[in-house]
């Protein structure tokens, strides 16, 4: 049976440990990635927009779908976050522009806005790889691969999921799966404006500290030019083809 | 007949995963393929859809608590489903079984009580068709294993259960639901501790977790060795007792002990800059600057804000400045750049009398003093026991790139620096 034995490749390019080298391709065509590049995006409306593409993707309707954008400056209170972490007084936050939104994925609280891109791959694993670590090394090392484009040098942290740049974070990494669809994603801070952050983390705890693009170089960065280079590792490190580029200022 | 739910594996390299949250409750029906639970492993959380339709029977593993990977999680009870026949009456073929659907339906409306368990059994019989959706030679190994069809999910053309699919089930059930062919798999080491009834279960703050996260990772990141000296602190003692009510009429802040040793520390460190230097990658970053973090305890936590630049600032200006951090730390008012760029960080365990301790490199600086308890103790001093002012200074530094003796010698230039104080605190 031919999906059988495309199982059986899988399989073994999947044992290397730790790897993210791209599966080969089991058919010669290569499936495409379809890239939305798009402008501000509230949360909320992004997170719907994401749902949608997820429950098309179970279905096939579509292809691999990644979507870049930007956030409007809101806090995000994953599932688990108590409001006592929030530093700041709801009337404060209102004050520096800022919303507030409960998100159902898992995790801490936290913040996207102006300067921060936003990757949310819709990814059917199950047609890549059946591995979450591996997913979430690819998304590192795409990341990393990037800032070595931009001229920073970003490293892993072992243990800690995201990206690094001399110990301060500076993309970090939110993954939902499921029946292996891919949502979430990650978020890099390009020209984010990194004070904002301060309204939320206990900032004191110098295990978080948090950097841009930016920040490493001195110098604001054009996003279309980063967004070109993370759509190119992304596409190689999954195996899959540079699909349509879609792009819509919202 | 009960279909165990397992924990699945979601990668290669994944032996554990952690239950966040059942969509489902015990007692409550559920369909195939409808999300019954979430798990969460680094930083993915997945959904994961129940194997079969029936009613989740009982939760084996509650929220929060991390198994191995194929670790029976809850079971489910496949309501009048097939399978109880085919368990009993191995020697009955399938085709019989399956002829006597309606007398599952029997047993589905035996169980009427609660409107979601008719539907489960009605879910239920939905599926008891998939029997037939089987091959021949696929019904007979079920009845040579004795395996319910109905429990096995089918890949084929309109959802036949192919070999595969069975041999894939057996596989499954083989090395996680059959105890007495192999145990089952020990969970491994740090199993998560039972919580009794009278025991509290308090999710971490996110300080705690950031804490947490930090300290687990610079352990795992540095090499640490910790070296312990013991300073005669009498001389400093003497102009601290001196000068104390002074400083505090004067400028209006509380002098401690704290910039005496910062003051000791930033000469040491110009003398041995490796102390004052980073770890990325490969290579070694010497700090041209030493900014120094100064760990605060908090109620229910600790923060290290950093006086930037503190080899620029006199005695004075470093009272002011520890002074004003320490305060705006307590009332959570530090900005971003108050506490970043550390190159290095003091701490001072000795509060409660400790003599000293053994801290944790605070990422991605390579040292770290921590300054035990101040007290009086008797000191030979050439031949003879004298009553003096000690303390213990403990620094533990990322042997990876600070070698001991060097580790060492910059310990005997603190020592020597505080024995032999000679800085005016007004200049």
């Amino acid at each position: 049976m031919h999906s059988a034995e495309g199982s059986t490749i899988r399989h073994q390019a999947s044992a290397v440990p730790q790897s993210w080298i791209p599966l080969p391709q089991t058919s010669d065509e290569l499936r495409p990635l379809d890239v939305f590049s798009l402008d501000f995006v509230p949360y909320n409306d992004a997170w719907n927009l994401q749902r949608m593409l997820v429950e098309k993707r179970k279905r096939n309707e579509i292809a691999d779908t990644l979507l870049l954008l930007e956030h409007p400056p809101v806090i995000t209170m994953g599932r688990n976050a108590k409001p006592e972490n929030l530093l700041s007084t709801p009337l404060e936050l209102q004050q520096a522009g800022i919303e507030v939104v409960e998100s159902d994925r898992g995790g801490d609280v936290t913040f996207h806005g102006p300067g921060q891109l936003i990757g949310y791959p819709i990814l059917d694993l199950s047609k890549i790889r059946r591995d979450v670590v591996w997913y979430v090394r690819v998304l590192e090392e795409a990341i990393i691969r990037t800032a070595q484009d931009c001229g920073v040098r970003a490293v892993r942290v072992p243990g800690c999921p995201g990206v690094w740049v001399n110990n301060a974070k500076v993309a970090s990494l939110g993954i939902h799966i499921s029946r292996w669809v891919t949502s979430h994603g990650f978020a890099l801070n390009l020209n984010t404006d990194l004070n904002f952050f301060c309204h939320i983390i206990p900032c004191g705890i110098a295990s978080c500290p948090v950097t841009s693009f930016q920040q490493c170089l001195g110098k604001p960065l054009d996003r279309s030019v980063v967004e070109q280079h993370l759509v190119q590792h992304l596409a190689g490190l999954l195996g899959l083809e540079k699909g349509e580029l879609w792009q819509r200022m919202s | 007949m009960a279909a165990d739910v397992l924990m699945p594996q979601m990668g290669e390299s994944v032996a554990e995963g952690t239950i966040t949250r059942w969509l489902k409750k015990e007692g409550e029906a559920v369909s195939k393929d409808e999300p019954l639970f979430e798990i969460s492993t680094e930083k993915v959380d997945a959904e994961i859809p129940s194997p079969i339709a029936g009613v989740l029977g009982k939760i084996l593993v509650k929220e929060g608590q991390t198994v191995a990977v194929h670790t029976v999680v809850a079971q489910i009870e496949a309501v009048g489903s097939l399978g109880s026949l085919g368990s009993v009456g191995s020697a009955e073929t399938p085709q019989k079984s399956a002829s006597k659907a309606p007398e599952s339906a029997t047993a589905g409306t035996e169980r009427t009580e609660g409107t979601d368990k008719s539907k489960a059994g009605a879910s239920a019989e939905k599926e008891s068709s998939e029997l037939l959706r089987a091959s021949p030679l696929v019904r007979r190994m079920a009845e040579e294993h004795g395996i319910d069809l109905s429990l096995v999910e089918g890949t084929g053309t309109g959802g036949r259960i192919t070999k595969e699919d069975f041999m894939a089930y057996l596989e499954r059930q083989g090395s996680a639901t059959a105890p007495k062919a192999a145990p089952p798999k020990p969970v491994p080491a740090p199993t998560p501790a039972k919580t009794g009834e009278r025991d509290e279960s308090v999710p971490m703050t996110i300080m705690r977790k950031r804490i947490a996260e930090h300290m687990v990772m610079s352990r795992r990141t540095s090499a640490h060795v910790t070296t312990v000296f013991q300073v005669d602190l009498s001389r400093v003692a003497e102009i601290y007792r001196k000068e104390k009510a002074g400083f505090e009429n004067q400028e209006g802040v509380k002098l401690t002990y704290t910039p005496f040793f910062i003051r000791a520390l930033i000469d040491s460190l110009k003398r041995f800059p490796i102390l004052n230097s980073s770890v990325n990658g490969d290579q070694i970053v010497y700090h041209k600057d030493i900014h120094m973090g100064i760990a605060v305890a908090l109620e229910g936590g600790l923060i290290v804000p950093v006086v930037h630049h503190v080899d620029e600032k006199n005695f004075l200006g470093l009272v002011r400045t520890i002074h004003e951090l320490a305060a705006r730390a307590r009332q959570k008012k530090l900005t971003v750049d108050d506490v970043q760029g550390g190159t290095f960080t003091i701490t001072n365990p000795g509060v409660y009398g400790g003599l000293f301790a053994t801290p944790i490199i605070n990422q991605p600086q390579v040292g770290i003093l921590g300054v035990g308890t101040i007290y009086k103790a008797p000191v030979v001093i050439q031949d003879a026991i004298a009553i003096r002012t000690v303390v213990h200074l403990a620094l533990s530094f990322d042997h990876r790139v600070v070698d001991g003796a060097v580790a060492d010698q910059f310990m005997a230039s603190v020592k020597k620096y505080l024995e032999g104080w000679e800085e005016s605190l007004w200049a």
